[in-house]
């Protein structure tokens, strides 16, 4: 069977969910050979065998972190043109994004972004336009680069014994033009990350004030949730620019989504529509948000959020 | 310093997208057309460094005849001048493609920076700005927060879901900047009149030295195989709160085995 690469990402060695996403959905496809850059190695070599890694290509050159994404695809490159596997898989995150698309331009060949599945002949379907249009996209040039976005794929063990390939990357001078000179991370609390979350809490106009956003931390922590904001929201200053959801901001598609005091523009629905489960409470019953949910409350968030936070706690 | 910016004129926001059924590429007939929102932050962006430090802002497109109208856009915010890439034989070029396309067209101006938004509201890939860094051998600076210029390098704080990253690199470079590193100006009248008078240069294929078989569909490197319009929604239960709103909902998570 072919190999199907795929790109681990990770933090410090720890790699993220979405890696093991992509070793399940590489097994239906292929034969999965997981790509390790960067430091950590030992931290991610176990999980990387539990979720079926076959193969794992390991480029730990001290060297690699300090620079933008341009020597990652250099080493991705390096490994597509001495292995010449059936296809790439990278999670559909802005740094694998983009290293789907140096790698496009280095190999000459397709790249498909946002992918929320995978089929035979490497087929991958998106979700475009806010939700509103599924399309069947494919590579017609060279490998097929796919992106594919967290939470698109149910994670599932498959224990195997990886044989490991070091991989000593030559990088051009070029590719080291960008330098990181410091990584610095802001207020991050025990939250997970809103892409890569199961569950996202966002808050939008109807909170009337930031401060109240401590209403939707309390209901997101209860729930081990991300907090989402709207548009309204984040331009408002109630909650920070990163945690925006929409057709400017992040796209999720997490298990359950709840939409707090968010109308629901279209601006809104273009980064949460995918989502498999949606929550909505708004007072107003005309709100375009009720048109996407599996259930609604109209009401006072005011008087339901607490309510509901409360009965969590109590149902734990 | 010279300053290229590269605006896409897309879909409305507030409009409904859809792919033509022909030839299954973006529908920019029917709908208006606006600039890509988060390439005016970059046209500001363009502006502002210009006026601390000098040089040219050139505003350079792809696409049909009507994307002149976001052209102008950016010229009456106060760009210098403006480079149209036309050709029908663009039409249903891919990210393979246009970063080829917008390559060779940006070999014909002379700069040493390159801005532009982090993607585009219509296609949404994020991935050009890196793969015109790489067609250029220009560095990568891309998710921009903030930019500073000094005299032959360019620092960013590049956006992360964490917080940021500090990168410097030596012009020339692709800088992709994020909604609200700045507030883009509005055209004002005079603006808009001087406009009119800007120099605006139109370029085929042939005088960008593009291959032909290197864009438009038979250049592309992939495929739209079919599409179709996401199935409706069955509709939700829709409860109003009577004093146990919070409840009920609750309640609903624990049946769909959330809580």
């Amino acid at each position: 069977m072919a190999e199907v690469l795929v790109l681990v990402e990770h933090v410090d060695g720890a790699p993220k969910k979405v890696t093991f996403e992509l070793l399940t959905l590489a097994r239906s496809l292929g034969e999965p050979a997981a790509v390790f850059i960067g430091n950590g190695f030992d931290n991610a070599k176990d999980k990387l065998a539990e979720y079926g890694a076959a193969k794992i290509y390991v480029a730990g050159d001290g060297d690699l972190d300090g620079y933008l994404v341009a020597p990652k695809a250099e080493v991705l490159a390096q490994i597509v043109s001495s292995s010449s596997p059936a296809a790439v898989l990278i999670p559909s995150s802005p740094e694998g994004k983009e290293i789907a698309g140096r790698l496009a331009v280095k190999i000459d060949s397709g790249v498909v972004t946002d992918a929320v599945g995978v089929e035979d002949g490497f087929v991958a379907k998106q979700s475009i336009f806010g939700g509103a249009i599924n399309v069947a996209a494919k590579v017609t040039k060279g490998t097929p680069i796919i992106t594919v976005r967290p939470n698109s794929t149910a994670p599932e063990p498959s224990p195997a014994q990886p044989t490991e390939e070091q991989v000593t990357a030559s990088i051009s001078d070029a590719a080291k033009s960008a330098k990181v000179l410091d990584r610095v991370t802001e207020k991050k609390g025990g939250r997970p990350e809103l892409t890569e979350a199961a569950i996202v809490v966002s808050g939008g106009r109807g909170l009337g004030d930031g401060s109240n956003f401590s209403l939707i931390e309390k209901l997101a922590d209860t729930l081990g949730a991300a907090v989402g904001a709207s548009r309204a929201a984040t331009d408002a200053g109630w909650y920070p620019h990163t945690n925006q959801v929409g057709q400017t901001g992040k796209t999720v598609s997490p298990q359950l989504y709840m939409a707090v005091g968010i109308s629901g523009a279209i601006q809104h629905r273009a980064g949460m529509q995918t989502s498999k489960t949606i929550i909505a409470i708004n007072k107003d019953p005309e709100a375009p948000i009720f048109e996407l949910v599996d259930f609604g409350v109209v009401g006072d968030l005011f008087n339901v959020v607490p309510q509901l936070t409360e009965e969590i706690e109590k149902r734990k | 310093m010279n300053i290229v910016v590269c605006v896409k004129q897309v879909p409305d926001t507030w409009a409904e997208k859809r792919l033509s059924a022909d030839d299954k590429t973006v529908d920019r007939e029917g709908v208006d057309g606006v600039m890509n929102e988060l390439d005016e932050y970059a046209v500001e962006e363009a502006l502002r460094i210009k006026e601390a430090s000098g040089g040219e802002v050139t505003v350079l497109t792809m696409g049909p005849d009507k994307s002149v109208e976001t052209i102008r856009k950016a010229l009456s915010m106060g760009a210098d001048k403006a480079v149209h890439l036309v050709d029908a034989g663009l039409h249903g070029s891919d990210a393979l493609a246009t970063s080829y396309a917008m390559a060779k067209a940006l070999g014909t101006i002379e700069h040493d920076l390159v801005i532009m938004g982090v993607e585009s509201t219509d296609a949404r890939m994020s991935v050009l700005p890196a793969m015109l860094a790489e067609r250029l051998g220009a560095s990568q600076l891309t998710f921009a927060r903030k930019v500073e210029v000094g005299s032959g390098t360019v620092k960013i704080e590049r956006q992360t879901d964490t917080g940021y990253d500090v990168v410097e690199a030596a012009t020339p470079a692709v800088v992709s900047v994020v909604e609200k590193i700045n507030e883009p100006r509005y055209p004002s009248f005079k603006g808009i009149m001087a406009a009119k008078k800007k120099p605006l240069t139109t370029l085929s294929l042939g005088d960008a030295g593009i291959e032909a078989d290197k864009v438009g569909f038979a250049g592309s490197g992939t495929e739209v195989a079919e599409f179709s319009p996401r199935p409706p929604k069955q509709a939700g239960q829709i409860v109003k709160d009577e004093g146990d709103g919070g409840v009920k909902l609750a309640e609903f998570l624990a049946s769909q085995k959330f809580v």
